[in-house]
């Protein structure tokens, strides 16, 4: 692997999904030479597989709506420890940016005097997804790249970015290969906005796609930058149960907020019996009442069912466990008792589809089975809210692979409308910051060269470890000890073994070439996987209360004092990870008063 | 569970064979999770493509059998359990590795596309459209870009020399969905003619057979844009009318067909 082409430009954006290509559009209009990097073709990233719509106080539907009520919701949401300065600038943002995309081209589904129809969703007090019915991210892709490729933006697809590339102390460009061919890439860039999603690969069960293995919040950490959050790690109460195959695979949350009900073994209703008492004042009691609600929203509480997904997904696991689960170990989840086959084809298309063709399941005349999938991560790179910038001059991240808006939990709808907010700042920040730069600075060929050696070696190895037998461990050990439910000595046990996978993984051996090997590359992911599940445990030990999406056995209730910081982890001078508790910020009045009022 | 052979193209252009192996099948499975399992067992440099595995992001196209079709929405009880299943790469793109193509000529092509010009939004600045408005639309919103339909359209499959002349089946489709946006402003007749080439498909229909999103794409996309084209042709002086009234609507197929029926 000697030689290597170098590419210059302004700004990198690494990742296409709707974060990477909104900062990529955002740099062009500033005026920087901008290029975007992604691992897949183009037009194929996670978000292309959002399903349930955007969330943004139109108020289109609900005129009481406004980005007051969004922000309580998100805040709510998230247990209390989001970033509020992030949590206002996107619930103020998300309506401009969704009007724009309309600008753009997209076109979301309609209200009958002809504006942008909206749904309810979990956790919002108001019907606020945008979505074109449950192909939302599709949508929101198309009008993206399409938009990204008229502004004459270069795209270098099926290519990965292994490392940033730093002077002493600032970002000066990235090293990549690309896959298709294994050609080393160096990218000279004065600012690199990482946008590359999440980490579904750790575990064993997920609605991810093999993408989803940590690259950006490991190229972070290991450029210096911070990791926060990164206990916080949702699971979404419905995935495929069955057939094995798609075990994990994604039933949108729009099957809920368009009547859809979980039912047990036995028929019962089960979530009336999964009230927290912080959100019992505005849930209905009865089913009756829940009833109503879809049709009265002002005189009726909230279906239970639309609960935040921790509460949720918590109680399916219960009813699992105590046994009242389906066949197949889910719960049941119906909407054929609901709606009319017609109205469930027209606004869940793609469900429908995907259960007819992979479970031979006909939803518009039975129920569906579903589980817990991991989903989501609300861990990441730690940002300025503003700005999107990481603690590393010229490095900025946003959408899935940074965190601070979801705290200790997402709502639906609130990552599409987190994409384009916070990704459209990155990318305006990182051309500022290209911009004031005479030239990029420069790094050291070096380097470049001790990282491309090891790429290379798995190669290299004559015989060692199947790296996907190695993930394959990773995955059931993240599953098992680092899941829904945590316990300190699983953890333990948990961070135990991660050391062990490190030390393998220097063992493992690719068969074959550097053109288009998959097994070499999932070697290369090893990596990062395993820098994201020691920092997910690590942070799942420190907090010792349940809050959000992080639940623990042996420290089950909500600590109020453990609300006045976030956990943070970042390389030491080793390289080792390094845990500290960050105080928050005090919230201004005004923001107080919200969460109290509205 | 069962053994079944998978008989899997291996290599790369010019250079390449079938190998057969041996993996255990699950009830419910599909053919990707098939070549997954063969990869992650026997060949972990088996080249695939592949995302969402529910048929959203159109990375798994191949040739199943001889079907051109996505791997991850193609059952294995589809085929007969004592045969082999064959699985080889698109036949129109040039040969990366295994069952990998490069299809990267789709994204020159889009790139030649111009984006939408939006009619001005009424006063009150919102962008009115009824679900009616859009609904013609839609269905070409749904391509996931799948190359499925650009790997089977004779045009460009026999005759590579095609692909300078013709844009193919999925541009037509998005080409379709710019003229049906509600709000669209602007007239593609010449870009459809001279450009993208909408008189080199002569409607075999092969295309929608394949496509995975269902999209009548012969019926309500290409010959749509043919009769726009036709109009410009035969009848200069009413395109200049129907841009002084305001954009002249396409005909939706029932109502071509009544016409038809009636001339
Ligand atoms: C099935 C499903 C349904 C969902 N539905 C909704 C919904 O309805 N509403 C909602 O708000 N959210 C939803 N989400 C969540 C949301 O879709 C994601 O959080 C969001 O799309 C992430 O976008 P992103 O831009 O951050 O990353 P992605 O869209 O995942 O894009 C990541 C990009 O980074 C690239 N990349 C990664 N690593 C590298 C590397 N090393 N080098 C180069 N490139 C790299 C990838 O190739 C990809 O292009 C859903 C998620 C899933 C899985
Ligand atoms: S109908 Fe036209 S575009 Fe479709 S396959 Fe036939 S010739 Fe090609
Ligand atoms: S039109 Fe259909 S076959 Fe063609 S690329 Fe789109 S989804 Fe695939
Ligand atoms: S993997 Fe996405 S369509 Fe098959």
């Amino acid at each position: 692997m000697a030689g290597y082409r170098v590419h210059e430009y302004d700004v990198l954006v690494v990742g296409a999904g709707g974060a990477g290509l909104r900062a990529a559009i955002a740099a062009a209009q500033e005026g920087a030479r901008t290029a975007i990097v992604c691992k897949t073709l183009l037009g194929k990233a996670h978000t292309v597989m959002a399903e349930g719509g955007v969330a943004a106080a139109l108020a289109t539907v609900d005129s009481e709506d406004n980005w007051r009520v969004h922000f309580r919701d998100t805040m709510r949401g998230g247990k209390l420890i989001n970033d509020w300065r992030m949590a206002m600038i996107h619930a103020q943002e998300a309506p401009d940016r969704v009007l724009e995309l309309e600008e753009w081209g997209a076109v979301f589904d309609r209200t009958a005097d002809g504006r942008i129809l909206q749904r309810p969703f979990g956790g919002h007090r108001y019907a606020r997804l945008a979505h074109v019915g449950d192909r939302t991210g599709l949508e929101l892709v198309r009008t993206l790249q399409q938009k990204a490729l008229s502004l004459g933006i270069d795209v270098f697809m099926e290519t990965s970015i292994v490392r940033i590339l730093k002077d002493s102390q600032r970002v000066a460009g990235a090293l990549g290969f690309r896959r298709d061919t294994g050609e080393l890439l160096v990218f000279r860039a004065k600012a690199v906005v990482l946008a590359t999603g999440g980490i579904g690969k750790c575990y064993k069960v997920t609605s991810n796609s093999w993408e989803y293995t940590g690259d950006g919040q490991a190229l972070a950490f290991w450029a210096g930058a911070e990791l926060m959050d990164m206990e916080f790690v949702q699971f979404h109460p419905t995935g495929m149960v069955w057939p094995p195959s798609v075990r994990g695979v994604l039933v949108t949350e729009a099957v809920r907020g368009e009547g859809g009900v979980l039912l047990n073994s036995r028929g019962e209703r089960f979530m009336f019996h999964y009230i927290p008492d912080y959100y019992r004042a505005e849930t209905a009691e009865t089913p009756q009442e829940a009833d109503r609600w879809y049709h009265d929203k002002r005189n009726n509480r909230r279906p239970p069912e639309l609960l935040p997904r921790d509460v949720v997904a918590r109680a399916i696991n219960a009813e699992i466990k105590a046994g009242r689960g389906s066949p197949h170990g889910g719960v049941y989840l119906d909407i054929a008792s609901r709606r009319s086959p017609k109205e469930i084809k027209h606004l869940l298309p793609s469900m429908y589809e995907q259960f007819a063709k992979l479970a031979d399941v006909d939803i518009t005349k039975e129920p569906m089975e579903v589980g817990p999938t991991m989903h989501y991560m609300m861990g990441g790179i730690r940002v300025d809210p503003e700005t999107a910038a990481t603690s590393v001059p010229g490095l900025y991240a946003a959408g899935e692979v940074a965190c601070g808006l979801h705290g200790a939990n997402r709502l639906g709808g609130n990552s599409l409308s987190d994409l384009l907010v916070f990704g459209r700042r990155a990318g305006i920040y990182a051309a500022r910051y290209a911009n004031s730069l005479p030239q990029a600075p420069t790094f050291s060929g070096d380097e470049v060269e001790t990282a491309a050696n090891e790429l290379i070696e798995p190669l290299h190895r004559a015989d060692g470890e199947n790296p996907f037998a190695l993930q394959a461990e990773l995955q059931e050990t993240m599953q098992n000890l680092v899941g829904i439910v945590r316990t300190g000595d699983e953890l333990k046990e948990a961070l135990h073994k991660i050391q062990e996978l490190k030390d393998r993984t220097k063992r493992v051996a690719a068969v074959g070439d550097v053109i288009y090997n998959p097994g070499w590359h999932m070697a290369i992911s090893l990596g990062p996987l395993l820098v994201v599940a020691e920092a997910i445990a690590l942070s799942a030990l420190e907090r010792r209360e349940s809050r959000g999406a992080h639940t623990r056995d042996d420290y089950p209730k909500e600590d109020p004092h453990q609300a006045s910081f976030n956990l943070v982890v970042s390389a030491d001078l080793q390289g080792r990870p390094q845990l500290r508790k960050e105080p928050r910020p005090e919230m201004p009045q005004e923001l107080k008063k919200i969460l109290e009022e509205v | 569970m069962a053994l079944r052979t998978i008989r899997i193209f291996r290599g790369t252009a010019g250079n390449g064979t079938f190998v057969d192996y041996q993996v255990e099948v699950e009830e419910g499975n599909v053919v990707l999770d098939a070549v997954l399992k063969v990869q992650a067992q026997l060949a972990p440099d088996l080249a695939v493509r592949w995302n969402c595995k529910a048929g959203k992001c159109g990375s798994c196209s191949a040739e199943i059998n001889g079907l051109p079709r996505l791997m991850c929405m193609t059952r294995m009880t589809l085929f007969p359990p004592d045969r082999p299943v064959t699985i080889a790469p698109l036949k129109a793109f040039p040969l990366i590795k295994d069952l990998v193509t490069d299809v990267s000529i789709n994204y020159h092509i889009a790139r030649q596309i111009p984006p939408l010009r939006l009619r001005p939004p009424g006063p009150d600045g919102i962008r009115r459209m009824t679900m009616d408005d859009i609904e013609r639309a839609r269905e070409f919103r749904q391509c996931i870009e799948c190359f499925l339909c650009q790997n089977v359209c004779h045009v460009l499959r026999d005759h590579p020399e095609n692909w300078a002349l013709f844009f193919g089946p999925r541009w037509m489709v998005r080409l379709a969905e710019l003229e049906m946006h509600p709000l669209d402003d602007d007239d593609r007749r010449n870009f459809l003619k001279e450009k993208a080439g909408v008189g080199y498909c002569n409607i075999t229909k092969c295309c929608t057979e394949v496509c995975p999103a269902e999209i009548r794409i012969t019926d309500n996309a290409i010959i749509p844009l043919k009769e726009r084209v036709a109009d410009l042709h035969y009848d200069p002086f009413r395109w200049l009318l129907d841009r002084l009234r305001g954009k002249r609507p396409i005909p939706r197929p029932e109502e071509r067909v009544e016409k038809a029926a009636a001339s």
